[in-house]
């Protein structure tokens, strides 16, 4: 089964952590985590990545930046901002963008 | 409009916990959020059980307990009891963990844990509690919340308002709109009531984008909790 690749940033290791093990126990996601900006787009270049969650830290010129790479490498790459930094919205974020929403 | 039945039941055993809008494990496309309000849910947590230790970030984070008491521990320094008749706010900003626990060994605490986006991202996380007078709500809208540190009630990251009104049979009442443009979340606490016209009953929600004001009336004693939010932020 093909597995849907979604890379989290975020400059809080800990909630970093966690949202990235939230995301693996889901057996149709794999999380890949990025605790900086330049880390970010070294994943976007190496990996085939469906879905960018911008967590804690990324602010809206970083986004931006982000948003922006990723229309250059994929447009069909989803960019979204996580918010809450656990598991209260973490599911139904991916799942909608991943719906279209 | 919401009706309390169609909200989504989560029972963990020690918590149970429904849900208006998309939370956790449940995700329902046509219940993501309205305006800036994205988490309602009205959670009874069993004696001397609780949430352990979790994080969270940009994201205001209001409870409001009904029955019992909750006691607080997070990463900041805070260590607090809240009961019936105090409204507690977190804002997670760059990230904050805490606990939230019932501090009775035995009896349920229910409480409405509310979330909404933050205005400004990557804020100082921050904690505040306050209790509000109880008979300042009596055929009244009792403000408890708003963006305004020096306004009434807490404070938060973000332009809405939080009232609560305890009312009499037939009394009739108008909410006027802090803001032109954002809607109005009316929450059921007991009762029931006619917003704009619309029967609510016990933990029914409706949300509305009114012109300038929202007409109330109780058909019997009832309690309610009026959130403006924002559409935009």
């Amino acid at each position: 089964m093909s597995q849907t690749k979604i890379l989290a940033i975020a400059y809080h290791a800990e909630i970093l952590e966690t949202i990235i093990r939230l995301i693996n126990q889901n057996e149709s996601w794999h999380g890949i985590s990025a605790g900086s900006l330049e880390e970010a787009e070294e994943q976007l270049r190496l990996n085939s990545i469906d879905l960018v969650l911008l967590g804690v830290g990324v602010d809206e010129q970083a986004g931006a930046k982000i948003n922006a790479l990723c229309q250059f490498i994929d447009p069909r790459i989803v960019c979204l901002r996580h918010f809450g930094g656990g598991s209260g919205l973490l599911y139904s974020e991916i799942r909608h963008a991943l719906a279209g929403g | 409009m919401h009706p309390a039945a169609s909200r989504h039941y989560a029972d963990h055993g020690w918590l149970q916990s429904a849900q208006t809008f998309s939370f956790h494990g449940n995700y329902d496309p046509l219940r993501i959020q309205f305006g800036a309000l994205r988490v309602l849910n009205d959670d009874t947590v069993n004696g001397g059980k609780g949430f352990g230790r979790h994080p969270h970030d940009n994201m205001e984070i209001i409870s409001i307990p009904l029955e019992g008491t909750l006691e607080h521990q997070d990463s900041i320094g805070n260590v607090a009891v809240i009961r019936r008749g105090e409204i507690q706010v977190m804002s997670a900003g760059t990230g904050v963990y805490h606990t939230e626990f019932n501090k009775d060994p035995d009896e349920p605490v229910t409480f409405l844990q509310i979330w909404l986006y933050p205005k400004k991202l990557n804020v100082a996380p921050r904690y505040d509690q306050m209790e509000y007078a109880s008979g300042d709500r009596h055929n009244r809208f009792q403000q408890i919340l708003s963006p305004d540190p020096d306004d009434e009630g807490v404070w938060i990251n973000q332009d809405a308002w939080f009232h609560l009104a305890e009312l009499d049979e037939g009394f009739e009442t108008t909410y006027e709109l802090k803001t032109a443009g954002d809607g109005v979340y009316v929450f059921v606490i007991e009762g029931n009531v006619t917003v704009d016209g619309q029967l609510l009953s016990s933990r029914d929600g409706y949300g509305i984008w009114p012109d300038s004001e929202v007409s109330v009336k109780a058909l019997g004693k009832s309690s309610l909790l009026v959130i403006e939010v924002p559409d935009q932020w």
